[in-house]
């Protein structure tokens, strides 16, 4: 069963107004427990709206959302408990916390869910090994910290939630390489471990093409397509030509297709890429080198 | 949302009105005040309501839009209304009630102060809703420009003017931002026991007080990076010329006062 | 061309906060920019790039050493006004440099400061506007616009001064990758049609290749300097700086490793596309 679905989700701001506008409209998905998903589409596509119905800070105009395959928004007192088991880390989430010690910030959300002290304890210092923090800066304030820590610090107090669905919103917009590279493989690893689900919300096709089983893609408040990566890049074209950047390795791959050079692939990372060729070259050669 | 916040909003428009001097549309806004408060009876008032329903007409702004101003402070009226109704005593008697009294007074006063203060808003949405916050806060500088003789720290004030209302919608997006992050989190803003919301509260206020003191420290240096150096020696790309017809919009109003005045005059007269 | 950046031994540490020793943020820089040249400055956070930029329009002074930006040395307390128009700054953040609610009117702030009469500063503030592409959005408010749109009315802001040279502090980090393209394209038409001088402080690997030079910054020192397809042909070092190289490029440089005859200096798709077919054609040839 789908640990997330929508039917015919659709939402509109401003109802009534000069402003109204729809964000969402009539959106399908299914999303499989345990899948990492790379969420992309344009500024004002509508996948912000999209993933604030997931928890329920948002409440659709009109359609479902089921998670678990119950109707989030049945019982309106349970939404508080969807929350929990719908962890959504927000856009520069390093500028939401507020508490004095790294371990109280990241303490919040376990304490509003009305856990024991132990269980509250167990969980931080977990989820703050899972995310490369050390121990020692748990007693720090969190306003000492570097930029990139700050922002592992934010997420942590949404994985310590241990929600089912943990959603992040461009969880490296604005930092550098090595900064971006630390907190992406520690989600990985994070998922490896727990077998949850996982959407991404990136603008980077090569980050998204690094890690995501399966990408989803939202256009002009419509779903655009949501399906395995490799598929996904196989509509490269496509997806230039609604404006979004595929990585600059399938750009080459594609150019070479149109040159001649099919290798009847997708590609989407050096590493692939690289092997991919490596194996071509070889296969023809022969024997070890080219 | 927070987004909805309708107070002191500004819609755009080419009509006469807009078109005016904003410190004439000032001056205008405080005779226009004068004038409410300068007839004692409800006659004079209809002076005033015809003038407001003129200038509303000439600012093709929608009446909505001025319902819209007036709505939140209704149950201020009407309890205030109530209170007037019930306690002043004056003129006949229609029901009694141990110390409560209904009396044609106290229904006067009360019709007379909501009129009075309806009239009132819409003419400050009037002045608000045709001028833009910048352009107002443009025109209060020159107008007070000559305290500067006095020391009086004009140019500083109208920089901290304009730049709050830079800031509004900037912050009003943040705040709903940490909102939702700390809801995310969990934290109950609109349910929950008072001291749990408070703690919430804190929550939201921490991360907006940190953000707002960033934005202020980069603000800063951006403004020395373009030479910013106080008021001293500044021009200005905003120009303000009055046109004839700020000197006619001034006229007519001053005419309406001195007719407010006359209709009191004559009424009391009359009354007597 | 004249030398329009001048910085020799820099050295900058900021002031020691009780019970903490002051941290060297620079460590003795030696760099001089050329009129007209397009730089684009790469670190990782904390390398010190911003720091740097920071002193090239006198917002940091220097602990020791000297920069000098257009003649005129930052120290120089008298003519910091000359300075901040001959050398104007863009931030990170497009909505904190934002002064007014309206568009042309923020465009304008500089020149309302240093006083350039009426007319002056309306044909200055037009031609600025219009230089970015946003004229049309002169009466706009500033929330009314996107990311990328802010960042080119901070960009108008700065060129009304009519300056000589332009730093950006990594102005497109918070931006979505239309905003980016935006940002790009008015800065590298800055630099083309008008002649000014850029440092971009980015990254972005992709656009520090579109630069002319490339300075990189690692623990508070110049690590490499020089051109794009140099800078990036350093695979390694890049690497262990904590930066990235451009995907083509590192497919070559792992293609290469693996023993294949590819160029080392591949920095665009084209490029790539060429060294790909290259090997296919000799693999060819040789199987033959």
């Amino acid at each position: 069963m789908a640990i997330l679905e929508t039917q015919q989700l659709t939402y509109t701001y401003s109802i009534g107004s000069p402003f109204e506008k729809t964000a969402v409209d009539h959106v399908d998905l299914k999303i499989e427990e345990g899948e990492m998903v790379g969420v992309m589409g344009h500024t004002g596509s509508g996948k912000s709206t999209l993933i604030q119905h997931f928890n329920g800070l948002l409440r659709p105009t009109s359609g479902k959302v089921l998670l678990d395959g119950q109707d989030i928004w049945a019982d309106k007192k349970r939404i508080r408990d969807v929350r929990f088991q719908v962890g959504l880390v927000f856009q520069y989430p390093e500028y939401q916390i507020f508490e004095e010690t790294v371990f109280k910030d990241i303490a919040f959300g376990p304490r509003n869910m009305g856990l024991d002290e132990k269980e509250i304890k167990r969980r931080v210092l977990e989820t703050a090994h899972d995310i490369g923090l050390k121990e020692e800066l748990l007693k720090r304030s969190p306003f000492e910290l570097s930029g990139g820590q700050k922002r592992r610090v934010a997420i942590a107090g949404v994985m310590a939630m241990e929600p089912k669905v943990l959603i992040l919103d461009e969880p490296t917009a604005g930092l550098d390489p090595a900064g971006r590279d630390k907190i992406l493989s520690h989600i990985k690893a994070y998922h490896e471990r727990k077998k949850n689900t996982i959407l991404i919300v990136s603008h980077s096709m090569e980050d998204i093409a690094g890690f995501a089983d399966k990408i989803l893609v939202m256009n002009k408040a419509k779903l655009f397509c949501y399906d395995d990566t490799e598929k996904v890049f196989g509509r490269a074209e496509e997806i230039s030509a609604i404006g979004l950047d595929v990585p600059q390795i399938t750009k080459v791959f594609l150019e070479l297709k149109k040159q001649g050079l099919d290798f009847g692939k997708e590609v989407y990372t050096v590493p692939y890429a690289r092997d991919l060729l490596l194996r071509h070259l070889q296969g023809k050669a022969g024997e070890g080198q080219c | 949302m927070l987004r909805d916040v309708t107070i002191g909003q500004y819609f755009p428009g080419n009509s006469l009105i807009h078109r005016l001097d904003p410190r004439f549309k000032i001056v205008i806004t405080l005779i226009y005040i004068l004038m409410l408060f300068t007839g004692s009876n409800v006659v004079c008032l209809a002076v005033g309501a015809v003038y407001t329903l003129i200038a509303v007409y000439l600012s093709r702004i929608p009446l909505k839009m001025f319902w819209k101003s007036v709505k939140p402070l209704l149950p201020f009226l009407l309890i205030t209304a109530v209170l007037n109704i019930l306690l002043v005593d004056s003129g006949d008697v229609y029901f009694k009630w141990k110390f409560l009294k209904i009396t044609s007074g106290g229904i006067n006063i009360s019709v007379f102060m909501i009129i009075r203060i309806v009239l009132l808003i819409m003419g400050s949405s009037l002045l608000t809703y045709t001028t833009s916050p910048i352009t107002l806060t443009d025109a209060i500088e020159r107008l007070l420009s000559p305290l500067k003789l006095l020391k009086f720290p004009v140019h500083e004030l109208a920089m901290m003017m304009s730049i709050a209302l830079r800031f509004v919608p900037t912050l009003i997006e943040e705040t709903d931002k940490i909102m939702s992050a700390q809801k995310a989190r969990g934290a109950e803003i609109d349910t929950g026991s008072f001291m749990t919301r408070a703690k919430n509260m804190i929550s939201i206020l921490v991360p907006l007080f940190i953000s707002s003191f960033r934005r202020a420290d980069e603000l800063a240096t951006a403004m020395e990076c373009r030479c910013y150096n106080g008021g001293e020696g500044r021009t200005r790309l905003r120009q303000l010329r009055a046109a004839p017809r700020d000197v006619i919009a001034l006229v007519i109003t001053l005419i309406f006062y001195a007719a407010a005045i006359a209709v009191s005059i004559v009424f009391k007269l009359l009354t007597q | 061309m004249e030398n329009i950046i001048e910085i020799s031994g820099l050295h900058f540490s900021y002031p020691a906060d009780d019970g903490k020793e002051a941290a060297e943020v620079l460590k003795g820089i030696d760099l001089t920019i050329k009129e007209g040249e397009f730089v684009a400055v790469l670190g990782h956070n904390g390398s010190g790039k911003s720091t740097l930029a920071k002193h090239i329009n006198a917002i940091l002074l220097p602990t020791a050493g000297k920069v000098v930006v257009g003649g005129i040395d930052t120290a120089d307390e008298k003519r910091i006004f000359e300075l901040r128009q001959c050398a104007g700054m863009v931030f990170q953040n497009p909505d904190n440099q934002i002064v007014s609610s309206v568009v042309e009117e923020d465009v304008a702030f500089a020149l309302e400061n240093l006083g350039v009469p009426y007319e002056e500063m309306r044909r200055r503030v037009d031609d600025a506007l219009k230089a970015v592409n946003m004229y049309d959005y002169r009466q706009h408010s500033p929330s009314q616009l996107s990311g990328g749109q802010k960042q080119r009315i901070a960009i108008a802001g700065i060129i009304a001064m009519q300056p000589r040279c332009i730093i950006l502090d990594e102005p497109t980090a918070m931006l979505d990758p239309q905003g980016r393209k935006e940002v790009m394209a008015t800065i590298r038409k800055m630099n083309r049609e008008q002649g000014i001088t850029i440092v971009l402080i980015t990254h972005y690997m992709d656009e520090a290749a579109q630069c002319d030079r490339i300075v990189v910054m690692d623990k508070g020192t110049v690590a490499l300097d020089a051109t794009p397809r140099e800078v990036f042909s350093h695979v390694e070092k890049v690497m262990e700086i904590g930066l990235d190289v451009p995907q083509v490029t590192e497919l070559a440089w792992e293609l290469r490793k693996a023993g294949c005859d590819i160029p080392q200096d591949i920095i665009t798709e084209q490029e790539c596309v060429e060294a790909i077919q290259k090997l296919f054609a000799q693999n060819k040839a040789i199987s033959r």
